[in-house]
């Protein structure tokens, strides 16, 4: 803290001193000149940046609509030729689609779930209410967040399979997962930026400290359950790793899961299985991708508020 | 913190005398669990969760790397000896360990430096621009919120032996190719990875550039800095704290890495040369069954990167700290 101030004074002197430099009206004329060049520099090094970010989802959407794959630079573009829905068709029957986004969906839904529940009590507790270990729980939440997965794996496989039998169950997926503490965070945030008064005078009136919760706090951070839905959404849904080891069914594994062993073991025997496998990867894709253009405000703005902070 | 204020307030009273004192009795009885006490049961379902399937594990796991752990089926007693650093010992002497603490030390070598210094140069590019600003920013974060199974398909399929990348290079194209080349394979996903989590960084960056003041962009101009000097002398000192962070979580999910090399180059690559850490922790633990080898694996690896992070936060930060 006190090294920011330091800077920040050091900036204002800085800032106090451009004023002392009455310089000719030909010096500004040259920044502007100067910033505008740079922005077409930015602007080349940000549309080149677009394509190699943006060219392999496109090629991908071309890629599972090709008859046969075509790896040349005219594979690259649409032709009416070559253009087929079987590999939908093709990949569907490997790895049954609809059964992987349910399973998918579940997975994601109940850590969803999960950490909507207990994150918002938890969030609001420790933004808004007064009460002994409130420090423990807060420095907990923080130091969860640099706890490495790797040193987890094992016991974690040890416990939940071997001794309570969970694996190819949901609960056996959700567990690890199961509440989010950025989004905890998140909506300590929110909570935090709530007046303290607002809540007082609700007690002070009688209202029970759930019922707070429910009809004043709630209401007010909406954005924050956005935010924290989608924050969460990705985690599961892109998982791969432990699902993986703890599901041996196919008829249990989330798409990523089932995709994944179709990339490594069954590829080799599909008709077209750059085909499939690219029209697999499009509706794992898809959800994701359309969620986040649709609420690209909230993810932005999450990401850059709980990690910065966090 | 408000452990300490709670409990401190009858304590700074009690000098004042033998009445307030008294008068504090009730209150104080009241009030040890705070005046909402209720916040305990409210953080007490998170409280239970993070202990039993946070905390409980981590210890679990340094009980099983020092015990002759084995799998077993549920609810069958039997003898795991102590068995001390054997399983350390057994780890540090495994060549396919050795390997691939190797192969993730090349991969921290391509990505960070990358991920580093692409991300500050994109968010400062960024940062300048108006036009299709949300465009840009959208493009960029889209492979972070892709699955990475997904985006794996489609480089498989860009650097397959007759794909894409390699068609474009023609007589340049590599040998044996990307994935399938044990010089390459290592480098071909630590080029993904940095591609896949760019656009977090570029988020990270944003934030922080957010707090460099213009008007030092402005002087420099004025004392005729050129861009390259504003960049060197405003925006990279101004940045440092991002940069610290930036580091670490790219070391951290490094240290992570499983999925892609798995996917990308199908299992450990070409002689072992793609094999992760992880991917060791896997195959010896799970499907070898030797899960106390995979646990010790797994508690050298952190410690690993915790002397990793320390020394990056010593160069990265500079004197500062």
């Amino acid at each position: 803290m006190s090294v920011t101030n330091a800077q920040n004074a050091k900036n204002d002197d800085d800032a106090g001193q451009q004023p002392e430099l009455p310089e000719p009206v030909l010096r500004p004329d040259s920044g502007v000149e100067k910033r505008r060049n740079l922005g077409v520099g930015s602007f080349i090094l940000l549309a080149l940046g677009a394509f190699v970010f943006l060219f392999p989802f496109y090629y991908m959407l071309i890629g599972s609509l090709q008859t046969a794959p075509d790896t040349s630079i005219f594979g690259a573009f649409p032709n009416p030729a070559n253009i087929t829905g079987a590999n939908y068709v093709q990949i569907n029957e490997s790895i049954n689609l609809f059964r992987g986004l349910l399973n998918s969906g579940i997975f994601t839904g109940g850590v969803i779930l999960f950490t909507v529940i207990f994150g918002l009590l938890v969030g609001y507790a420790l933004a808004q209410m007064q009460f002994r270990g409130r420090g423990v729980v807060f420095g907990m939440m923080l130091l969860v967040q640099m706890i490495p997965f790797q040193l987890l794996l094992i016991p974690l496989y040890v416990m939940i399979v071997r001794d309570y039998g969970l694996a190819d169950s949901y609960l056996g997926m959700i567990l690890p997962f199961a509440i989010n503490s950025t989004a905890v965070f998140v909506f300590r945030q929110y909570f935090l930026q709530l007046p303290s008064t607002l809540f007082e005078a609700a007690r002070i009136d009688g209202a029970s400290e759930l019922r707070i919760l429910w009809q004043i706090a709630i209401p007010l951070v909406r954005p924050a359950i956005v935010t924290a839905v989608l924050l969460t959404f990705i985690g599961p849904w892109n998982e791969f790793l432990w699902p993986f080891l703890v599901t041996k069914e196919q008829s249990i594994q989330p798409l990523a899961v089932s995709l994944a062993n179709f990339i490594s073991n069954i590829a080799g025997q599909a008709g077209n299985p750059f085909g499939a496998i690219l029209a697999g990867a499009c509706v794992l894709a898809a959800p994701a991708v359309a969620l986040f253009i649709f609420f690209q405000r909230q993810f932005i703005s999450t990401n850059i508020g709980s990690s910065v902070k966090g | 913190m408000s452990l300490r204020s709670s409990s401190g307030s009858p304590v700074t009273g009690k000098p004042v005398g033998g009445t307030a004192d008294q008068r504090l009795v009730p209150r104080k009885r009241k009030g040890f669990l705070g005046p909402q006490p209720l916040g305990l049961l409210f953080s007490a379902p998170y409280v239970i969760y993070v202990l039993a399937v946070l905390a409980f594990p981590l210890g679990y796991a340094v009980y099983i790397s020092f015990h002759d752990f084995f799998f077993t089926a549920p609810r069958v007693k039997v003898d795991r000896p102590f068995v001390g650093f054997d399983n350390y010992i057994t780890v540090l002497s495994d060549p396919a360990v050795q390997r691939s603490f190797l192969n993730i030390g090349v991969f921290l070598i391509i990505n960070v430096p990358l991920t580093v210094g692409l991300s500050l140069l994109l968010a400062n590019a960024l940062n300048r621009v108006t036009r299709l600003k949300t465009f840009f920013r959208l493009s960029y974060y889209v492979p972070y919120v892709t699955a990475s199974v997904a985006v794996v398909g489609v480089w498989l399929f860009l650097f397959q032996q007759n794909g894409l990348v390699n068609t474009l290079l023609g007589p340049l194209a590599p040998g044996p190719s990307w994935l399938v080349n044990s010089w390459l394979a290592m480098p071909t996903v630590a080029l993904y990875v940095t591609w896949k989590q760019l656009g977090f960084f570029i988020l990270l960056y944003l934030a922080a550039l957010q707090n460099i003041p213009d008007e030092l962009y402005e002087s420099a101009s004025v004392d005729g800095g050129n861009k390259w000097v504003q960049f060197w002398n405003i925006t990279v000192p101004g940045v440092r704290p991002a940069s610290v962070l930036v580091t670490l979580l790219a070391t951290i999910t490094g240290a992570n890495l499983f999925t892609e090399p798995y996917l990308l180059t199908g299992g450990g690559g070409p002689d072992g040369a793609s094999a992760s850490p992880v991917f060791i922790m896997y195959q010896r633990g799970l499907l070898q069954g030797n899960p106390d080898v995979a646990a010790a694996l797994g508690v050298v690896l952190v410690i690993g990167v915790l002397l990793i992070a320390l020394i990056q936060k010593r160069l990265v930060g500079g004197k500062e700290d």
